[in-house]
């Protein structure tokens, strides 16, 4: 009797675990796994390899449109996708063309920008022109007009770059006008933007599209993936470390899947604890 | 040094963050009004700096009257704190909303309705045409998927026998796709308390030299 009572203590305990136990063992994990680096193997999935072999196949002098519609509340997924994907567009001479239509995200859009061309001219010496190799335009408010007068005329919205410069004075600027001048558009969003991108961007003006989003948001776009009015998908940090792997340029997303895996697994581990506890537990009272 | 110092300021910032998983206090309060109202603050001067001082005054000052009508209906909305004036506020509402809901209308149909029907249907008439049987089983999944989900939502007609049978099957394919999302998001999750430990431990470093 006395052992029957003490099982049940124990999946009583199961079901009621302080949370704060589960945050200290996920840190744990987390940080002992951050200062071991193990590494663990990045299997590419056919949506990341779409994206990357899109922007692959692009020419020199083809002109991308990069979309960082995201503020530093989602950079730790997102951003690694706009350094590789950056770095992979400077490295083939692919012309970009920036905006960053959330409210918060200009600025470090601009920083993201300077430093994967600082990069890129370190790391091969080349010399890169703003206004002919890539142009910021920067941010505008309500991304649905905003996307759509691009399809019109990029003037209506981007009179003048992220720097006040009008884009009449700029190379780039003067042979790219709307979005139907573009090669493709890459969007990398933490936001609802992506919606008005596939509607209104690439539904409309018939535009190549590519997106890399948050974890959260990644299911949402497969179906679009699947009727192809998107070529590609980045889901969250692991889409990230996928395209690091394509590009060659390993980074904080790859760095950081051996510390996904192992957190992974302490969740799993919490999930079947639970239920196992939920089970018992509701065997013994409809026994009662 | 001034790094050391901007790391620290962020450092401290994230531990502060962090304390709310312990329990409420001081530390977290501070760092949570702090990060509302810088966002505030921000957004506001990129909106003025960005959009509103370029577009409307520029373009008035530059001759183009007609931005006055735009910039009075915006100024309306304002109205909405007067207790005897808030009805003016309606107006802007009313073409905001006007101009948002037929923008909308057609693309958003075009892009999630009918496009992905479209594509649905292909998916029905391509499946003898299928490559492999894993493309045939995957299209088969799909094209049941959409119906029995569809047959869940349909409220018409009590959920009995093979209807029933239909919605319960869409009710699993509606488990499946939650579950799927369940596991990015707790993917997005650790990504995020990745990388804050990923800088902790950059700035540990810097410290220590």
């Amino acid at each position: 009797m006395a052992k029957n009572n003490s099982s049940n203590d124990i999946f009583d305990r199961m079901l009621t675990i302080d949370r704060r136990w589960i945050f200290i063992l996920l840190a744990i994990v987390v940080v002992t796994v951050y200062i071991i680096e193990p590494t663990v193997p990045v299997l590419v999935t056919r949506e990341v390899q779409q994206l990357y072999d899109h922007i692959e196949s692009l020419k020199e002098g083809d002109v991308i449109l990069l979309a960082m519609d995201y503020d530093p509340s989602t950079l730790a997924e997102l951003h690694p996708m706009t350094y590789t994907v950056l770095k992979q567009c400077f490295k083939k001479k692919v012309k970009v063309l920036v905006t960053a239509l959330h409210q918060n995200g200009p600025g470090m859009a601009d920083q993201a920008l300077r430093e994967t061309v600082a990069i890129h001219e370190a790391a091969t010496g080349d010399t890169l022109e703003y206004g002919r190799d890539y142009v910021f335009l920067g941010y505008k408010p309500y991304p649905a007009i905003v996307i759509n007068s691009m399809g019109q005329d990029f003037h209506i919205s981007f009179p003048a770059d992220y720097y006040n410069t009008s884009i009449d004075s700029l190379p780039l600027t003067q042979r790219v006008h709307n979005l139907t001048d573009l090669d493709a558009i890459i969007n990398i969003s933490g936001t609802s933007a992506t919606d008005y991108w596939i509607a209104y961007g690439a539904a409309a003006y018939n535009v190549p599209l590519g997106i890399g989003v948050t974890g959260v948001m990644a299911t949402d776009y497969y179906p679009y993936l699947q009727a192809g009015r998107i070529f590609g998908l980045m889901g969250g940090l692991k889409g990230a470390a996928e395209y690091e792997q394509l590009a060659d340029n390993v980074g904080r997303a790859t760095a950081g899947m051996a510390m996904q895996m192992w957190a992974h697994v302490l969740i799993i581990f919490f999930i079947v604890l639970g239920n196992v506890g939920y089970f018992m537990t509701r065997n013994r009272t409809g026994k009662e | 040094m001034s790094e050391l110092f901007w790391m620290s300021v962020s450092g401290f910032l994230t531990l502060f963050i962090f304390s709310f998983l312990y329990k409420d206090n001081p530390f977290y309060k501070f760092a949570e009004h702090l990060v509302v109202g810088v966002s505030a603050g921000y957004f506001t001067m990129i909106l003025l700096v960005t959009s509103l001082w370029p577009k409307l005054i520029d373009s008035i000052a530059a001759g183009q009257y007609f931005y006055i009508i735009p910039g009075i209906l915006g100024m309306m909305m304002f109205f909405r704190f007067s207790k005897t004036k808030s009805w003016l506020a309606r107006y802007p509402i009313a073409i905001y909303i006007g101009v948002g809901a037929a923008l909308e209308m057609i693309l958003q149909l075009q892009a999630r309705v009918i496009e992905q029907l479209n594509a649905t249907i292909k998916i029905a008439g391509s499946i003898q045409n299928a490559g492999s049987i894993g493309d045939v089983v995957n299209n088969l999944i799909i094209i049941v998927g959409v119906v029995c989900g569809l047959a869940y939502f349909y409220f018409s007609k009590e959920h009995k026998g093979a209807f029933g049978g239909a919605a319960t099957v869409g009710i699993w394919v509606l488990m499946v796709g939650f579950g799927a999302s369940f596991g990015y998001t707790v993917m997005a999750r650790i990504s995020l308390l990745i990388d804050r430990v990923q800088f902790l431990g950059n700035w540990i470093n810097l410290i220590t030299g």
